[in-house]
């Protein structure tokens, strides 16, 4: 660049960087999602190679309603954030409560689920490949929803105690990013678990 | 070189507290460059202990039908200093260089997250804590004394509660698990850090390169580092929940284990080596006078090499006895890095071509490594030829090639760093006499290690062997090689002499000793806890340059 000095380039008058919170979410996300892409992939890499039973096709439902729950209270955490960012607390809560209440019978859901295939088929993580795979990688996202639940009831605590305020909007929209994550990664479980390994 | 250019305020003299609050101050601390320092010398304990399990190993090896240990201490011997040396040396003391001079030269006061920071720190010297106590606690209720003996990649069925009994192996897979999350976390950090904290005016075409390869290198942290995490949680599932991941006998698959494992053990290679190029990057330009040649082309290398870095990891499994279309993928694809790797190189020289080359201790060493480098990623290139690994793979030409890499490449660029930034960590300077002795050992006995360990491997000698019989022609090889650790272990000791000495004893540095560029040297040295009294503002990749020169700033040029 030979231009003459006095010219300052516009990009040093305004400077401003991202902000903190979402870059780190995002690297966050780009780590889980390796963790996940293994366990998709060995439980593709092992669909149909179970030495013994059950098969996949004898024991698992596709849980539509769970995931009806699920992928909607990536819609309502949305509305609380937006909610949250103008001001409006109390609506903000009824909202959040709401994405909490989907996440629990979410869970609610895959325990049930769980608890037919272990006492009705069976099927334990050491009974074949199948198990193996099936509970690591549903379990995985379980674990993952099970957290994302304990810190949305933190910041409902807070929320009744009064100390949520438009100023933690931006907190809340990181926590937010990492609601809708799991519900991505619930997509591709649920594809790879219901539809194509079934 | 000379300081006199711009006076700096000299640190305040603060009357000496109890060493308790001391103490105290430096576990409970979040500032990156007590992290970083702490990173640091986590990692040259562990350097000490692996330096030495390499040497036991060597001893063991020095003549035909040795029995200088048993053949279960070989083995733990060698899966511990392969853990060591990785995850518990290099990964940590690159982290540790990063924590400390990311901020530094992008020009802010700290980490994005520093509690985050201290917190990944933590986990990682648990994890180490672990790794080790397993000398103690491995057997479990069958006896006392024992380590994980599978061999760093830990490979399907060696890890199954049948070959592998009590708990060595759950001790390595754990270290490595909590480890993983202490890595990630801090690579969370530094691109946050580099993404978010820098100074006004530095865009990131301006950024130093050092900051730039660290970024590149924590984002292949973040993509490979969370596989072997799986992986590990994989094993944990097999060996406690009775999974059946690795278990062939119910149709698991072994080699699905060293798929997992290569996909994070090769870019693993490139997260170790990327900071050490950016070390590279940083000292030989300041030490050839000259600004480094080709900067844009320096980063977009970089980057190719982490891309394609991504896609090579089955190199490692030749043997295994791939498919015909994946042999020739992954034979390209090795083939394919080695172009971004030689512009790297070609650079390097060209920053020194007509430099004004004044050989300081930090600068011989990347010079060294220029050299050493070039010749561990030739031996790479032959081991990328599937046909070629199919006669040597699993032989000492492996353990030579690589350790070409991680010590003639890698360590040397360290010392150098270390060589390089001891004045700004300490204040003080090193010794340049025991600086330059250091060098000579250290490349005596490199050399006498590593350049002679191929010919056993030609010569057919497996690796991870216990011992070997007389009269194959691998004698006179391996006594040669455990000679070389000798003068390699002196010059260590004299490495670690120099720094206790001169930060007691040395001469008082002063904030820039090497007329260097890059914002780091306006701090003072040690730099205080807030690093600069006001943010700086720059406006070219070198800010001092033109702070020294203002008749003639970088930033007409760039």
């Amino acid at each position: 660049m030979s231009a003459p000095s006095i010219t300052v380039p516009e990009a040093e008058l305004q400077w401003k960087l991202p902000a903190r919170g979402p870059v780190a979410m995002y690297c966050l996300i780009a780590a889980e999602a390796a963790i996940f892409t293994i366990f998709v992939v060995a439980y593709i890499f092992y669909i149909g190679k179970s030495a013994t039973g059950p098969q996949p096709r004898d024991v698992l439902h596709v849980p539509i309603f769970l995931t009806i729950c699920l992928l909607s209270s990536s819609l309502t955490i949305h509305f609380a954030v937006r909610l949250l960012k103008s001001g409006r607390v109390f609506s903000f809560a009824l909202w959040w409560t709401l994405t909490i209440l989907l996440g629990a019978i979410f869970l609610a859901g895959t325990f049930r689920e769980w608890r037919h295939l272990i006492l009705d088929e069976g099927l334990t993580i050491q009974t074949n490949l199948f198990g193996t795979t099936y509970y690591s990688l549903v379990g995985l996202h379980a674990f993952h929803v099970t957290v994302g639940l304990l810190a949305l009831l933190t910041v409902i605590i807070f929320t009744f105690l009064g100390d949520m305020g438009r100023q933690h909007a931006e907190r809340a929209e990181v926590l937010s990013m990492y609601w809708h994550f799991v519900d991505v990664v619930w997509v591709v479980v649920f594809t790879v678990v219901y539809i194509v390994g079934r | 070189m000379s300081t006199e250019s711009i006076a700096w305020p000299t640190p305040e003299v603060t009357t000496r507290r109890p060493v308790v609050e001391q103490l105290h101050e430096w576990v409970t601390t979040v500032d990156h460059k007590r992290l970083g320092i702490l990173y640091i010398l986590y990692a040259l304990v562990f350097l000490l202990v692996g330096g030495i399990e390499a040497t036991i190993l060597r001893m063991q090896l020095i003549r035909p039908l040795n029995h200088f240990v048993s053949p279960e201490v070989f083995n733990r011997m060698f899966t511990m200093h392969g853990t060591t040396m990785i995850f518990f040396v290099v990964m940590p003391v690159m982290f540790g260089f990063a924590n400390y001079l990311i901020p530094l030269m992008i020009g802010a006061r700290d980490m994005a997250f520093p509690r985050l920071n201290a917190f990944s720190f933590w986990m990682t010297a648990f994890a180490g804590l672990l790794l080790y106590y397993s000398f103690i606690g491995g057997d479990g209720l069958y006896g006392a004394g024992n380590a994980p003996d599978v061999g760093w990649f830990a490979y399907a069925p060696l890890t199954s509660k049948t070959f592998s009994r009590g708990h060595s192996t759950d001790f390595w897979t754990l270290s490595l698990l909590v480890s993983g999350f202490g890595s990630i976390g801090t690579s969370i950090n530094i691109i946050a850090t580099v993404f978010c904290m820098r100074c006004k005016g530095m865009t990131l075409a301006k950024m130093p390169l050092l900051a730039w390869l660290n970024t590149i290198m924590a984002t292949l942290v973040i993509l490979a580092v969370s596989p072997l995490t799986a992986a590990q949680v994989m094993l944990l599932v097999d060996r406690y929940l009775g999974g059946h991941f690795f278990d062939t006998q119910a149709g698991g698959s072994a080699v699905m284990w060293m798929h997992f494992f290569w996909v994070f053990g090769h870019p693993e290679v490139y997260v170790l080596v990327i900071p050490a190029f950016a070390f590279a990057s940083e000292i030989i330009p300041v030490f050839s006078r000259k600004a480094i040649f080709g900067y844009p082309v320096m980063v977009a290398a970089t980057l190719c090499i982490a891309f394609i870095g991504m896609s090579v990891w089955a190199h490692h499994m030749f043997t295994v006895g791939m498919s015909a279309a994946g042999n020739t993928f992954f034979v390209l694809s090795t083939m394919a890095i080695a172009v971004p790797t030689g512009i790297k190189i070609f650079n390097w020289l060209a920053t020194m071509w007509g430099g004004q080359i004044t050989f300081k201790t930090p600068m011989l060493f990347c010079t060294a490594f220029l050299f050493q480098f070039l010749i561990a990623g030739l031996t790479g290139i032959m081991l990328g030829n599937a046909p070629f690994d199919w006669q040597l793979g699993n032989s000492y030409f492996v353990i030579a090639h690589f350790h070409y890499v991680i010590v003639g490449g890698i360590l040397f660029t360290l010392f150098g760093a270390f060589y390089y930034w001891f004045p700004k960590m300490s204040g003080r300077m090193y010794s340049e006499t025991f600086g330059k002795l250091h060098f000579w050992l250290f490349i005596i006995g490199f050399h006498l290690t590593f350049d002679f360990m191929h010919i056993p491997g030609i010569l057919g000698m497996p690796r991870r062997i216990y011992t070997y019989e007389p009269g194959r022609g691998w004698d006179i090889w391996n006594l040669i090689v455990t000679i070389g650790v000798f003068f390699q272990a002196a010059g260590v000791l004299v490495f670690i002499g120099n720094l206790l000495w001169s930060y007691f004893r040395g001469q008082i540095a002063g904030s820039d000793p090497w007329d260097a560029w890059t914002l780091e040297w306006t701090a003072a040295s040690p730099p205080p806890a807030y690093n600069f009294a006001t943010i700086p503002e720059v406006r070219s990749r070198r800010p001092l340059w033109d702070l020294k020169h203002p008749e003639d700033p970088d930033w007409q040029y760039e």
